[in-house]
């Protein structure tokens, strides 16, 4: 056993040509702000953990801002001009292996990074007076998952990532089997199941291209030549995993089961900032990867992708339950910034340029975090209706707007944010993606862009039924308006969807050169060279 | 001085009867710890005689370790006994299947 | 210039923000918001004499970077034109006298700051839209103030009726945006930038993709494609056949709304977005022979209806429409100056009768039905002549500002018919006739309400009288320019170089040379002599028949032709086939999808796997029995079958 494990290092050590320049990343070290990100809300989320109840809520209170604060120089600090990773920070961890701890963030990563520590500042607001049992076990999970979120956008190592990737599920399905509603460990269980089906698909994907590569590092894994019968399977089991978590038609149904039972934290986290991981996971792995695979199975996720966008809008239109119907909408939302992902290897074929690309990436991206926004101010504005009632059915509900106008009037902003009204930053990921998508195929664009309508209709029907109307009971009658703490929230959400839509270049700019790189990157060919 | 492979065959006849013990024994789980104590000696007894035979002391020194896992072992399972006799009013092993999946 | 252009266009969105956010009272919301709308009219004012009087050059810059995506750099800018400016006056104007009107209007509303708020807002995104220059900028002002339609139509959101219209009107709006998305797309792919400037130039010198490849095999002119995909938007935005189904439902919103919105700014939206592509449309006469047609059966089908609707917003309502179709005729026609200046007039009238049928509905205590009125001439005596002033002017009378406008649609449609353009036979006869439909109609609705039996019951008659300053003066200033905006505008719009610059028109479409015009009276006299004159006289005279002379006729006419009255009430069925296959198919296939896709298959699947685990692990369980000496008996199986293994197998 340790004969070959030696054996193993000798060959790793032969073929380092392949393996970054490990000093290089180390003296690229200026501060380990990542770290900081990372073990920050962990250590916090334990010692939550040990404080009595009522000091948990303000504990955590103030690291999630901490954090939040902290994550702030990424953005201020970042260079917009490099596609090379920043912030980078390398640290042994089991070098027998060759693994390590390595983080490090680039135009893609950074913005969900602070998408992250923003929501989650909102979420431990959100569940501030409503969660009566267990707060402090409650913050903590969030804290910790918060830590662990951030691990997996800034992971720069195979392992590592995959580790942050599976804790990941931990805390959510503690905080979906604990704080859930009445059916929570059927979803619990079907959300830790499907995701785990997934990511052991991405495990060995990882360790093959390990022992191809003799290296864990993503950087390695993008430079490494692939046959592409290799490629194909690795991008198989990578699309799985990623599928699951975006997720995509057909493998989303534990998305509004989840949903449904999650507490409302759970719901906007989950939304919010899971589902996100699939689209990165796309960008950080299957693409550049295998990119060869990924241009010959592009019209299998361009085809998903659209069957999302317009099966769940139809399937969305149908459901009682609010929060199954936002989920519903999240699920078609997400196939944009799939669309997105994947439609540049058309537009490259019919076009000749990256530009095209570029902006279906952008909106792509554009769309992943202006949907954790507004899903999560959507789901916020469910838990607001349910701490209330507690009833996430439409017809509970009617005439909210004559006992709540100021909780009306975030509902419907929200909702028209979600059928993409200009001005709102959902508008700006769909937009990019439609337009950009006409340069591929006509059809494409055309299936896309009946999310306007669509979008529309089952956004502001459930708003027309749960809004608008007289006043439907006396439950409705009895509605007190949103507090000062759900104002906040909202307004703060608000804001950022009002300030993405109406300026959304800094937030695109951050992006440019990481999407140039990878275009440039996935448009050469890895299959190596017959001999 | 009886030869190496009459002590081994002892040995052997031993750990058969302790191992026949422990599956056709359908009466008392008393019986049960008394086929594994039989069990190690049939072990020991195989030890002492290789370690005689090939002159090498560190047979006979693990004898002495296992001979005291023997010891503790036994006093761990009885008070176990003991303790489950308490609980189940029983120590009959066809009794105990708490663990029927 | 553009700090001029800015203010113009945040001051209503400052004005909204202060009436809607923070917690004013009644009078500072009306005071912020109508001086806001104030300091928008009066600074395009400057604006339009800056360039159209002091002779300055256009304005177009960017004000920030939007966002940078690929090689395309989408901006936030203003263009200043000729064209823009007049459509900034006319919304600005319009907006105000709204704004005032709606001090009377809504007085007793508890939602009196959020309609301030609103209708601000409104003017903010309206001017967005007309000032915009770029395609993102259009949409978004297009898409807003569909939006603030959205919100003021279903103002009173505990009426059922106003909350279906509104989703309606969204949703309807939207399938106009489904293809204006698309059309923006095609632009961008064609000419690989969305500002105006660059696109016109480009579609001038012909440096763009020719034909796109829609249905494999077949080649379509890209430029067709593209003009087609953005009339869809203005289709739904202006309510043209078969987008027009919203606009009806959408009179559930407060008066002045209609007015404002749904009559004279919002749905000329759609006109003005043609027009101002017209270098786009111009270069595919295959979009506009569709954009005639369409005109065409707006203009006459949605007239035809307003001959049976009782309810007396639903007959300027269809009005409207049938107006809209007017102006898409005039654009189908390469007449774009016509059909602002048709808009333009609209405005002023349509906006007249508005709110001359508001303050009928103030006087009335809120009653729509024309059956319950009539005779209301001697209580409401200025309402009563601005009424007549704005119907006059819709009929298109000499002298009056819609007979300028409308006389030239009909002689541009005849010009295209002449020229034997597609369609244009169809546009040219739908518009002629629909004047006489249009002399009924708006006659019929004179008389039922002002004139004959008054049918109204005793309370309210004995609470009837004229409605106060802030609803009468908008009348009368609205009234002043619906007689005499046509008359000075005639030559400079229509003949003269106004819109040089801003509208390009193909020399071979063009209807109108200067050379040809000799004055006002000359055009005058020209009408009197022509069909479109004597057809609406007709069409008075018909109308003062049925509702003034022999009352019992019309319903005469209902009994005996009850099945194409029974269409007419029932809107050609197009609300109905709506409400069954879109509404209805799309719920339907919803639950189909839902239950059979992902309850049925991938959760069937889901839990099936899941108890395919659970049975199989039933079976194995057996072998677990609890027995301690089954254990150990397996043990010594696995050990000599392992033993055996090594000592004769290997």
């Amino acid at each position: 056993m340790a004969v070959t494990l030696q054996r193993g290092n000798e060959k790793m050590l032969q073929r380092r040509v392949l393996t970054h320049n490990k000093e290089q990343i180390t003296n690229m070290t200026d501060i380990s702000l990542l770290s900081v990100l990372i073990w920050l809300p962990i250590l916090g989320g334990i010692w939550v953990l040990f404080v009595e109840s009522s000091a948990a809520r303000p504990i955590a209170l103030a690291v999630s801002l901490i954090t939040f604060l902290f994550s702030l120089p990424l953005f201020f600090n970042f260079n917009v001009n490099t596609y090379e990773m920043q912030f980078t920070e390398t640290l042994a961890w089991i070098p027998s292996l060759g693994i390590n701890y390595q983080l490090g963030i680039d135009g893609f990563s950074m913005p969900l990074i602070i998408l992250t520590t923003f929501t989650m500042v909102l979420v431990i607001l959100a569940g501030w007076e409503v969660i009566k049992s267990k707060p402090a076990q409650y913050m903590a999970a969030f804290l910790i998952m918060e830590g662990l979120m951030i691990g997996v956008f800034s992971a720069l190592d195979a392992i590592l990532f995959y580790v942050f990737w599976e804790a990941m599920l931990i805390p959510m399905f503690i905080i979906i089997g604990v704080w859930g509603g009445p059916r929570r460990i059927y979803a619990s269980i079907k959300f830790f199941l499907y995701t785990f089906l997934g990511s052991v698909l991405m495990l060995i994907s990882l360790l093959y291209l390990y022992s191809q590569a003799h290296s864990f590092a993503i950087l390695d894994f993008h430079q490494l030549p692939l046959t592409l019968e290799a490629q194909k399977w690795i991008f198989i089991a990578f699309l799985i995993a990623f599928a699951v978590k975006v997720p995509m038609w057909p493998v989303h149904t534990w998305l509004p089961d989840a949903h449904v039972e999650a507490p409302t934290g759970g719901s906007v986290i989950l939304a919010a900032i899971m589902l996100k991981m699939g689209g990165y996971g796309f960008l950080r792995f299957s693409l550049p990867i295998t990119p060869d695979a990924s241009a010959a199975f592009d019209w299998l996720v361009i085809g998903l992708s659209l069957i999302a966008i317009v099966y769940i809008s139809f399937v969305a239109l149908v459901q009682q339950d609010m929060k199954k119907l936002i989920a519903y909408s999240s699920i078609s939302h997400m196939g944009f910034a799939t669309l997105g992902f994947f439609i540049g290897f058309i537009i490259y074929k019919n076009t000749n340029s990256l530009d095209g690309a570029a902006m279906a990436m952008e909106g792509g991206m554009m769309q992943m975090i202006s949907h954790g926004f507004i899903s999560g101010a959507l789901f916020l504005c469910v838990g607001v209706l349910y701490d209330r009632l507690h009833s996430r059915e439409i017809a509970t509900y009617g005439g909210v707007a004559n006992t709540m106008p100021l909780f009306a009037m975030f509902a419907v902003f929200f909702a028209m944010a979600n059928s993409g009204l200009p001005g709102t930053s959902g508008f700006v990921g769909e937009f990019l993606v439609i337009i950009s998508s006409f340069k591929a195929n006509f059809w494409i664009a055309f299936t896309a862009a009946t999310i306007l309508i669509l979008g529309a209709a089952y956004t502001l029907w459930m708003i027309k039924r749960v809004i608008y109307g007289a006043v439907a009971n006396d439950g409705v009658a009895s509605l007190k308006d949103i507090n000062g703490r759900e104002t906040f929230i909202l307004v703060a959400l608000a804001i950022a969807v009002l300030l993405f839509g109406i300026w959304p270049a800094p937030l695109l700019d951050v992006m440019h050169s990481s999407v140039q790189h990878l275009l440039e990157h996935i448009l050469v060919s890895k299959i190596p060279p017959v001999m | 001085m009886p030869e190496l492979h009459e002590f081994l065959i002892l040995g052997a006849v031993l750990f058969t009867l302790s191992v026949t013990g422990i599956f056709l024994n359908r009466k008392n789980l008393l019986v049960l710890l008394m086929c594994v104590e039989l069990m190690l000696l049939s072990v020991n007894i195989n030890f002492i005689a290789f370690s005689h035979f090939n002159a090498d002391i560190a047979g006979q020194i693990f004898v002495f370790f296992i001979l005291t896992v023997a010891a503790a072992e036994s006093a761990i399972g009885l008070a176990i006994l003991v303790v489950l006799f308490r609980n189940k009013n029983t120590i009959n092993v066809g009794d105990i299947d708490s663990m029927k999946g | 210039m553009q700090n001029v252009a800015l203010v113009i266009v945040l001051a209503p969105l400052i004005g909204a923000i202060i009436a809607g956010l923070f917690k004013v009272n009644r009078t500072v919301a009306h005071s912020v918001t109508i001086g806001a709308v104030g300091i928008s009219f009066f600074l395009s004012l400057y604006l339009f004499y800056q360039i159209i009087i002091a002779g300055h050059a256009s304005f177009n810059e960017t004000v920030y970077t939007w966002l940078v995506a690929g090689n395309v750099r989408l901006e936030i800018g203003f263009m200043i034109d000729s064209l823009t400016v007049l459509m900034m006056l006319v919304v600005t104007f319009v907006s105000w006298m709204v704004h005032f009107y709606t001090i009377g209007y809504m007085q007793d509303d508890p939602g009196y700051q959020r309609f301030f708020s609103y209708i601000s807002l409104f003017t903010f995104s309206m001017l967005m839209l007309v000032m915009s220059n770029n395609f993102v900028q259009l949409f978004f002002g297009w898409e807003a103030v569909g939006l603030v339609s959205y919100l003021l139509i279903g103002f009173w959101f505990t009426r059922e009726s106003a909350i279906y219209a509104n989703l309606k009107a969204f949703l309807v709006n939207r399938v106009g945006d489904f293809g204006f998305v698309l059309g923006i797309a095609a632009v961008l792919m064609a000419f690989n930038t969305l500002s105006y400037t660059e696109v016109f130039e480009l579609a001038k010198t012909g440096q763009y993709q020719q034909t796109i490849s829609i249905v494999s095999g077949s080649e379509w002119s890209f430029i067709t494609v593209i003009c087609i995909l953005l009339f869809i938007g203005a289709m739904g935005k202006s309510a043209q056949f078969p987008l027009h189904v919203w606009l009806p439902d959408s009179m559930e919103g407060p008066t002045p709304i209609s007015a404002l919105i749904h009559a004279a700014t919002m749905v000329t939206a759609g006109i003005f977005m043609v027009a101002r592509m017209s270098p786009l449309f111009e270069l595919s006469t295959t979009a506009l022979s569709f954009v005639m047609v369409i005109g065409g059966i707006t203009a006459l089908f949605m007239g035809i209806l307003g001959l049976v609707q009782n309810d007396i917003k639903r007959v300027i309502a269809y009005s409207t429409l049938s107006q809209l179709g007017y102006m898409t005729v005039a654009l189908g026609v390469s007449a774009y100056s016509v059909g602002i200046f048709h808009l333009m007039t609209h405005a002023f009238f349509k906006a007249l009768l508005f709110l001359g049928a508001g303050s009928v509905i103030i006087a009335m205590h809120h009653e729509q039905d024309m059956r319950k009125m009539g005779g209301l001439k001697k209580y409401l005596p200025i309402t009563y002549w601005t009424a007549v002033i704005g119907s006059i002017a819709l009929c298109g009378f000499p002298f009056f500002s819609g007979f300028f406008s409308k006389d030239a649609i009909i002689e541009a449609a005849h010009h295209a018919y002449e020229a034997e353009r597609a369609g244009a036979w169809f546009a040219y006869y739908a518009v002629l006739l629909g004047v006489f439909i249009t002399a009924l109609y708006t006659f019929r609705m004179l008389f039922l309400t002002f004139h004959g039996k008054e049918r109204m019951d005793e309370h309210t008659r004995e609470h009837l009288h004229e409605s106060p300053w802030v609803v009468t003066g908008p009348l009368i200033a609205l009234a002043i320019p619906s007689i005499f905006i046509g008359m000075f505008t005639l030559e400079p719009l229509v003949f003269g170089h106004y819109f040089e610059g801003a509208i390009f028109v193909d020399e071979a479409h063009q209807a109108f040379h200067p050379e040809h015009y000799h004055g006002v009276l000359n055009f005058i006299g020209h009408g009197l002599m022509q069909l479109p004159f004597w057809l609406a006289l007709a069409g008075v005279g018909t109308a003062w028949f049925l509702y003034i002379k022999r009352p019992d006729i019309p319903g005469m006419i209902a009994t005996r032709f009850a099945l194409i009255h029974k269409i007419l009430l029932d809107k050609y069925g197009f609300d109905r086939f709506n409400d069954w296959f879109f509404a209805g198919g799309a719920r339907r296939i919803g639950s189909g999808l839902w239950q059979a896709g992902d309850v049925t298959l991938i959760d069937g699947l889901v839990n099936g796997s899941a108890k395919i685990v659970d049975w199989f692990s039933s079976v194995i369980r057996n072998v677990q029995t609890g027995f301690l000496y089954h254990y150990a008996f397996s043990m010594i199986i696995g050990l000599v079958v392992l033993l055996g293994w090594f000592v004769y197998i290997r």
